[in-house]
């Protein structure tokens, strides 16, 4: 290492605009908002929603710029501006932008309208947004905490439910060792091709003999990477904390969770393994395999024989994270060869579509749940289907796309998938990814009958009725509305999802044998 | 461009639908009208394409092609040909007389509206050359079928519906892989891009032999899931039973032939090698079908459960047919699938009617209906005869063309599936016997006569059965060019010879065999 490294590389602030939104919108909330006496009704959210908002019209404009321009890395090589960056950024913002419409509402309701939830949101946006866009394991890191923090904080941010703060304690410590693990990978990886640059990481191992390659290093920090990793998408058997921060957490808080979180995440662990580890992919596509195999069945049976609804779709939560891994083990298969497969583009699918699916089904849960987060037994829907008609038919449609019925946005995102595994001759995973999806169907299908089909028991019109705020209500009708619609007219977005291509592409970053 | 019938077949009832959901609860007689017309217009559509559809021509016609999903090669590609064209129709027919002719008692405005959606994928799954398309009809029609069975069938109503739901998805997770699989491999095995389009991999995929066995068993379990084949079937007894009688009469007249006519489309057309090479397992199913579908029709003590083993019974023969793999077995299979649907989905309307009366449908609590409702007891008899098979009836037709058809080629399969057709005799007659025979016990003393609106619905079923059981010409002139199509491309692709049969037909055409290539296939295991 010279001595030019410590000189400050140059920046161009305008490819960090997406970042630099989202942070500036999060010190206002919190300086101004702890400053100034508490500010009028929507305020705060509208903020966050306009910051989530330019920040997708930033995304928009730079991914047009990188289709100009190329892509190219920032920072002195720290992070990355590519197209793929750029779907997960907006990805992300809209995960940020109807997680607040329905906030806003619940927080009202809750009586603990504050900015702190708000500037959470966009905190933990910049961490997502920074896991997608880095470069580095030690800005991946960065990005990571950010997030992870930003969750612990939001998962216990209802003060008065115990349940809430038993949530947020739980995340922590299980998170804090995770985070252990990861960076226990990273020195690893370090240690044994002196770098922490996906680039120079790649470039390493071309310079060394292959007879002095320490693979075993190597593996042990992938393995440590993958565990971090692994956690943060809720992978079985790292998914243990899922149902019980789901549970607890506030209802929008686990909207947001499923979301941004899954976005950040993914988005992280196939830049990490296809730019900084390619030539390792015979040797972590099989332990994708089997986390896959393993988080698609554990997460479809143990979703089925829950009788909360926020912990029934949490463990559906895990169901589609084994989904998308689908979708990476498919990506290993060409991972650093010139043509990068389908396997990024529809994970990268998968995730948006997931998003804004999740998003609206825990929108509806939020309104069902009533004050207090009380009622969120899969009894509250009871009758939902004959007082709230059209809520119960939202849900309805929400429910159908996570079990992957046509003409909805999630069959769209598991034919993709399915079709990457087939094309990659992964015939096995596909066929067990199906079969799972029917065994969840029939926690959605138990959902649907509470809300169609039983009968009204004593004691449900004394319930408090299910309110339907304005905010919450845009919420819900653009997921529908996005659920329906990709359903329908889908090619836009797969083309979208394929040319979001990461630095690189094309050119091939594998060791030449 | 000429109209799209095809697509206004499809959009029609979406849109009916659509209408039905939006109206306010409080005008019932609106909901109503638009449902009737929505559908009926639906109907006169189907009798229009029925009487401008080309007889002697066995292509696809009226054929609509428009790209769809352009990064995935899936295109809206609907055609019909004679195999589809009849279904189409009955299609279009049935869904009319289950709107005036069932009463959902409660909720009309949704059972309407999950009547016309299923309507509408209905007419998309028979009508769709798009794999990719077809699947999705295939999937979507699971819906409002799961809700019309949940929502307004009787006591068990949930648990068939979710054991219905799931069944069939399970076959649908293995065609999914199964398809896609198809295009992938076809793109690399002579089509040369990625497509979905039916004909278009039919015409020009040449998977290797054990491939294309794969495909077809991953796609075939599918529909023999929805048929139901022997012994995949356990969903039906519950689904026909539990579901309320416009439910039942749907899923007998026309749902259950997704299965045999994916099996002829999706299956023989597709893969014709793998489907010659499977027909042991198939016929044998189907022959164990036939026998124990009567065998437990026989045993039942609910009259909707005899209809609906019956129901096993009477596919079996249809798979029977088409594994056999000769013009007569096939037509015959394909004009059954429309016997099956009038007179199975006659029998439901009529078990309905009894139960609406009586609110029982215990072979047991009945006894004597043809002393106090004597017309009901001809509606059922003509019908229940049309079932069994009786020569003048509709249903005697196909069974017959089946059987000599089957003889041919799968002679000691047709032998044991012929006692079945004695059987079924055996299982309605007695259960006719039991119930309308005797003299009337008090419960029954009051049963009241068939209504003239309960006529009025029961008279278009009584017309065809009698009117294609006299005079099947006009529906067999349809069939057959197709059929003869579909065997003479199974003779391309597999140097399969179809054997001759003691009528005069045109043997010509098939005279002339593949080749070495073909013969070499057929000599790998």
């Amino acid at each position: 290492m010279n001595a030019d490294s410590l000189v400050g590389p140059p920046i161009s602030w305008f490819d960090l605009t997406p970042l630099l939104i989202l942070l500036g919108a999060a010190l206002v909330l919190l300086v101004v908002g702890a400053l100034t006496p508490r500010w009028p009704r929507g305020l705060y959210a509208g903020l966050t929603a306009t910051a989530a908002g330019a920040t997708m019209v930033m995304g928009f404009v730079l991914w047009d710029d990188v289709t100009d321009q190329g892509a190219r890395t920032l920072v002195g090589g720290a992070i990355v501006l590519d197209a793929f960056s750029m779907f997960a950024t907006i990805a992300i913002a809209v995960a940020v932008l109807l997680a607040t419409l329905v906030t806003d509402d619940y927080l009202r309701r809750e009586r603990m309208d504050g900015p702190e939830v708000y500037a959470l949101y966009l905190t933990a946006a910049v961490g997502g947004v920074t896991m997608a866009m880095a470069n580095d394991l030690i800005v991946l890191f960065l990005g990571l905490e950010v997030l992870s923090i930003s969750f612990y904080v939001l998962a216990a941010s209802h003060r008065r439910r115990l349940e809430s703060q038993e949530a947020g304690i739980k995340y922590f410590v299980l998170g804090g060792f995770s985070s252990a693990f990861f960076l226990y990978g990273i020195a690893l990886i370090y240690g044994a091709t002196g770098h922490t640059r996906y680039d120079d990481i790649v470039a390493a191992i071309t310079d060394v003999v292959p007879t002095e390659r320490n693979d075993a290093l190597v593996l042990a920090g992938v393995a440590l990477l993958l565990i971090g990793l692994a956690f943060k998408v809720s992978a079985v058997p790292f998914h243990f904390w899922t149902p019980d921060v789901y549970q607890g957490a506030p209802t929008p808080v686990t909207a947001f969770m499923a979301s941004a979180g899954k976005v950040g995440a993914f988005t992280a662990m196939l830049r990490v393994l296809t730019q900084a580890l390619p030539n390792w992919r015979d040797d972590w596509r099989p332990v994708i395999w089997v986390i896959a195999v393993a988080t698609l069945v554990v997460g479809s049976i143990l979703a089925v024989v829950q009788n909360n609804v926020k912990r029934m779709l949490a463990y559906s939560s895990i169901s589609h994270a084994g989904f998308i891994l689908v979708g990476v083990e498919a990506a290993g298969h060409t991972a650093g060869e010139a043509d990068p497969g389908q396997g990024i583009s529809s994970a990268l699918l998968y995730l948006l579509l997931y998003s804004v699916l999740v998003l609206g089904t825990f929108a509806i849960v939020t309104v069902v749940g009533r004050t207090g987060d009380s009622e969120t037994d899969i009894g509250a829907f009871r009758g939902l289907g004959r007082n709230r008609p059209a809520l119960a038919l939202g849900m309805t449609v929400l429910l159908l796309a996570q079990a992957g019925v046509p003409f909805t946005s999630g069959f769209i995102a598991k034919f993709g998938v399915i079709k990457a595994a087939v094309d990659e001759k992964s015939i096995a995973i596909a066929v067990i990814a199906m079969l799972a999806s029917v065994i969840a169907a029939f926690l959605y299908l138990r959902i649907m009958i509470s809300m169609w089909i039983t009968e009204p028991e004593a004691g449900d019109d004394a319930r408090e009725r299910v309110r339907l705020p304005v905010s919450t209500t845009i919420a819900i009708v653009l997921a529908v509305g996005f659920t329906l619609f990709v359903g329908v007219a889908p090619g836009w977005i797969i083309s979208a999802a394929e040319h979001a291509t990461m630095i690189g592409d094309g050119a091939s970053g594998l060791l030449q044998p | 461009m000429s109209y799209p019938i095809l697509t206004s077949l499809v959009v029609v009832p979406a849109v009916g639908a659509l209408a039905v959901a939006l109206l306010s609860q409080r005008r019932p007689e609106w909901i109503k009208l638009v449902a009737i017309l929505s559908s009926v217009f639906t109907g006169a559509l189907t009798v229009w394409l029925l009487s401008t559809f080309e007889s002697a021509d066995g292509g696809f016609q009226f054929v609509s092609k428009h790209a769809w999903i352009k990064p995935w090669g899936i295109s809206w590609h609907l055609g019909v040909d004679g195999i589809s064209l009849f279904l189409v129709v009955l299609t279009g027919v049935l869904f009319p007389l289950v709107i005036v002719g069932t009463d959902p008692h409660h909720d009309h405005k949704r059972y309407l509206a999950w009547l016309l959606l299923l309507e509408a994928g209905m007419m998309g799954s028979f009508l769709s050359l798009d794999l990719f398309l077809f699947f999705i009809f295939f999937e979507i029609v699971l819906v409002p079928m799961y809700f019309l069975i949940g929502g307004w069938g009787y006591e068990g109503r949930v648990y068939a519906a979710t054991k219905f739901f799931l069944y069939t998805m399970v076959g649908s997770a293995f065609m999914l892989v199964g398809i896609v699989a198809t295009a992938f491999l076809a793109k690399s095995n002579g089509v040369g891009k990625l497509t979905f389009d039916l004909v278009e991999l039919a015409e020009k995929a040449d998977f290797a032999t054990s491939t294309g066995r794969w495909l077809f068993f991953a796609i075939a379990i599918a529909f023999a899931i929805k048929v139901p084949m022997f012994p995949l079937h356990t969903w039906l007894p519950d689904a026909h039973t539990q579901a309320p009688t416009g439910g039942s009469v749907i899923l007998a007249g026309v749902m259950l032939k997704l299965g045999t006519y994916g099996l002829l489309r999706f299956g023989v057309f597709l893969f014709p090698e793998a489907a010659r090479w499977g027909r042991p397992i198939f016929l044998t199913l189907a022959v164990i079908g036939i026998i124990y579908g009567a065998i437990a029709a026989t045993m039942q003590k609910d009259l909707k459960r005899l209809v609906a083993y019956s129901s096993v019974a009477h596919l079996g023969f249809i798979v029977l047919g088409i594994f056999a793999f000769t013009s007569q077995a096939i037509t015959g299979a394909t004009m059954q699938m429309i016997n099956h649907g009038l007179s199975t989905g006659a029998l439901f309307l009529l078990v309905g009617m009894i139960y609406e009366r009586r609110h029982t449908r215990q072979i047991s609590e009945l006894k004597g209906l043809q002393k106090v409702a004597p017309i009901f007891a001809a509606a059922f008899m003509i019908v229940m005869l049309s079932s069994i098979g009786v020569p003048g009836l509709n249903g005697f037709v196909g069974e017959y063309l089946i059987l000599i058809g089957s003889f041919l080629t799968a002679r000691w399969w047709t032998v044991v599936a012929a006692t079945g057709v004695i059987l079924a005799a055996l299982y309605m007659l007695w259960a006719y016997q039991r119930v309308f025979h005797g003299e009337p016990d008090e419960a029954n003393r009051s049963f009241p006569e068939l209504r003239a609106k309960e006529a009025a619905v029961l008279l278009p079923f009584i017309g065809l059965i009698v009117f294609t059981g006299v005079y099947p010409k006009p529906m067999l002139d349809r069939i057959e060019p197709s059929v003869k199509a579909l065997i003479s491309h199974v003779s391309e692709h597999t140097g399969y010879e179809e054997p001759s049969i003691p009528e005069p037909i045109d043997v010509d055409a098939h005279d002339t065999p593949a080749g070495g290539t073909a013969a070499e296939a057929e000599a790998q295991p």
